[in-house]
């Protein structure tokens, strides 16, 4: 399936990914080749197939509501670009 | 003390014919007068690594110590080591320092390993050459002008120029596997589940999987036996019991039934490393084993299924790179829109963000059906494929790619044709299944790998099968020229 240049801003937009717009040809090219690719899955008969999202069919464990960490907010924010009194800051979102 | 087996130098601490600090000193040594044209590491922090092997001689001295007490081990920089620099071969993580260590790294540490020091990889585990990283390629220690396979391929290359004893691994779709063929190592990529993801950056979470890198298959059962088992912090860990990895590899093959997929041996299957591949498996028709002919037949449709399953999982594992609490942030972000944007464009390079974007293609809105869906779908019908055939047999065995490695530059701007190189080993992980890439000579010079597959938790039983077939052959033996050097 071949997909468009607009397209691959739309999806970029969506990853929040930049892309330069001089390089926005080179992206889509790569792109519409990976799904060239992948499209060859079009042709397999899935019908009735149920799908598989983890090799084992595990199913989610469970286990007992208890506290087992402690609080390291502190280490934590030791690692973050900006913060401030316990808060990680960003640029003003609300003006 | 560089050319000995794990097993010969866990004897030799034991028996203190040399100390850990000797050996790690022994290490570290060839790493930096080795390392600065491979390229296999990231991080060294030998203040930290002597530190640790001195800890381990006072307690080899007090007659305590663990399965691995002294032992250095060199870490795929994927895993998280507590105050050490974690990078995963991004500049998104260049400066991330973590505040825990991964499960696996408290296991090594448990154990009494040395961590050497951390190796490097492809940009998120994401490529078969390890030209993604942002640290530049690692170069094959057999000739230079090849990569050394990838994602791990940092490790892959410093076992095989005797830079470490032992490594460790991820593979998600061949990255364990791949590059040790290309090195001529061995290497083992469990069963799904069976090793602890805590703290080993995300990838692909339903296909990623931590595994031994070694010169032998006693070494990798030897590391095996520190790496697995169950971890209550991982959803998705294996509760199934651990078995002793070492007790089983002398175990005769008489009898073994060994499929042979007939689409691993087809049209794109260079000769000579086909040959070499019937040549191993010659050696295992010897000590008792019997060759069986089947298929897999969805294997064409392989290679198009992981490449949507990874990216979608990637491309939801890779979002939480914000640059808000860890890792690169922009300079000077004008409001939150462009803090993400230009964090996101600056931090991941080329592969990962085409990656991204296929993945969050294939989730959106309209496309899911046809693509996630579908390839969920396919992804069942190629895991029936293995269950009817472990129906017939006992272990799978072929080629781990299609040819011995490759020159650095030759793939790199073609996604697709790098794709094709993991034909052989993605569908293992898209089943779950433990795999393993045992070297099986040279061809022009260069090693590739016989690919053993088994069913799920059969780790034991490929590990007995890769040890036999060293026992009678020295393919695993061959050093490359940066290996014997003095």
């Amino acid at each position: 399936m071949a997909i468009e240049q607009d397209e691959i801003e739309k999806i970029a937009e969506l990853a929040r990914i930049r892309i330069d717009g001089d390089q926005v040809p080179e992206v889509t090219q790569r792109i519409t080749e990976i799904l060239a690719m992948v499209d060859r899955l079009q042709a397999a008969d899935t019908a009735g197939v149920e799908p598989l999202a983890n090799p084992l069919d595990a199913i989610q464990r469970l286990r007992a509501d208890e506290v087992t960490e402690s609080n390291r907010r502190e280490d934590f924010q030791a690692i973050a670009p900006a913060v401030e009194n316990g808060l990680y800051l960003v640029p003003r979102v609300i003006e | 003390m560089h050319t000995q087996t794990v097993s010969q130098l866990l004897q030799g601490l034991r028996e203190k014919r040399f100390s850990s600090v000797e050996l790690t000193r022994c290490f570290l040594d060839r790493i930096a007068r080795l390392d600065g044209e491979l390229n296999s590491f990231i991080s060294v922090d030998e203040d930290n690594a002597l530190a640790q092997a001195a800890a381990a001689d006072a307690r080899l001295a007090r007659g305590e110590g663990g399965p691995l007490t002294g032992l250095p081990v060199a870490h795929k920089d994927i895993f998280c080591t507590d105050g050490l620099r974690t990078t995963c071969g991004s500049r998104m993580l260049d400066n991330f320092i973590p505040p825990y260590d991964a499960t696996l790294i408290q296991r090594f540490r448990d154990s009494g390993s040395v961590l050497l020091g951390k190796t490097n990889m492809d940009e998120f585990a994401m490529g078969s050459s390890n030209e993604t990283s942002y640290y530049g390629p690692v170069r094959n220690p057999w000739d230079h002008k090849l990569v050394p396979g990838g994602s791990s391929g940092g490790s892959a290359a410093a076992v095989a120029a005797r830079l470490a004893p032992a490594a460790t691994g991820t593979d998600t779709g061949g990255s364990i596997r791949q590059p040790a063929a290309f090195c001529g190592i061995t290497g083992l990529k469990p069963t799904y589940g069976r090793v602890s993801r805590l703290g080993m950056v995300a990838f692909a979470s339903s296909l990623d999987q931590a595994g031994p890198m070694a010169r032998s298959a006693e070494d990798c059962a030897l590391l095996l036996n520190t790496m697995a088992g169950h971890d209550p912090l991982d959803s998705t860990s294996s509760v199934q019991p651990v078995e002793d990895y070492c007790a089983g590899l002398g175990n005769s093959l008489q009898g073994l039934r060994i499929g042979l997929p007939r689409e691993y041996f087809g049209e794109g299957l260079d000769s000579a490393t086909g040959a070499a591949v019937r040549a191993a498996l010659a050696e295992l028709e010897k000590l008792g084993a019997e060759l069986v002919d089947v298929s897999l037949p969805h294997s064409e449709l392989t290679i198009p299924t992981y490449y949507i399953v990874a990216p979608a999982e990637a491309s939801t594992n890779l979002s939480r790179y914000d640059g808000v609490r860890y890792g690169h942030r922009c300079d000077d972000p004008r409001d939150l829109h462009d803090l993400y944007t230009r964090t996101r464009e600056e931090g991941f390079g080329d592969e990962v963000k085409r990656r991204i974007l296929v993945g969050t293609y294939a989730l959106s809105a309209g496309y899911y059906d046809a693509y996630y869906k579908k390839a969920q779908q396919v992804r069942r019908l190629i895991k029936d494929d293995f269950m009817r055939c472990f129906e017939q047999v006992d272990v799978l065995a072929g080629p781990t790619t299609p040819g011995p490695a490759f020159g650095i530059g030759a793939k790199s701007n073609d996604p697709v044709a790098m794709y094709l190189e993991d034909v052989y080993t993605l569908a293992v992980n898209l089943a779950g299944l433990p795999g393993m890439s045992v070297p099986a000579g040279l061809v022009g010079g260069n090693p590739v790998g016989l690919q053993l597959i088994g069913r799920h938790f059969a780790e034991g039983r490929l590990l007995n099968v890769a040890h036999r077939l060293q026992q009678v052959t020295d393919w695993h033996l061959l050093e490359p020229a940066a290996g014997r050097d003095a």
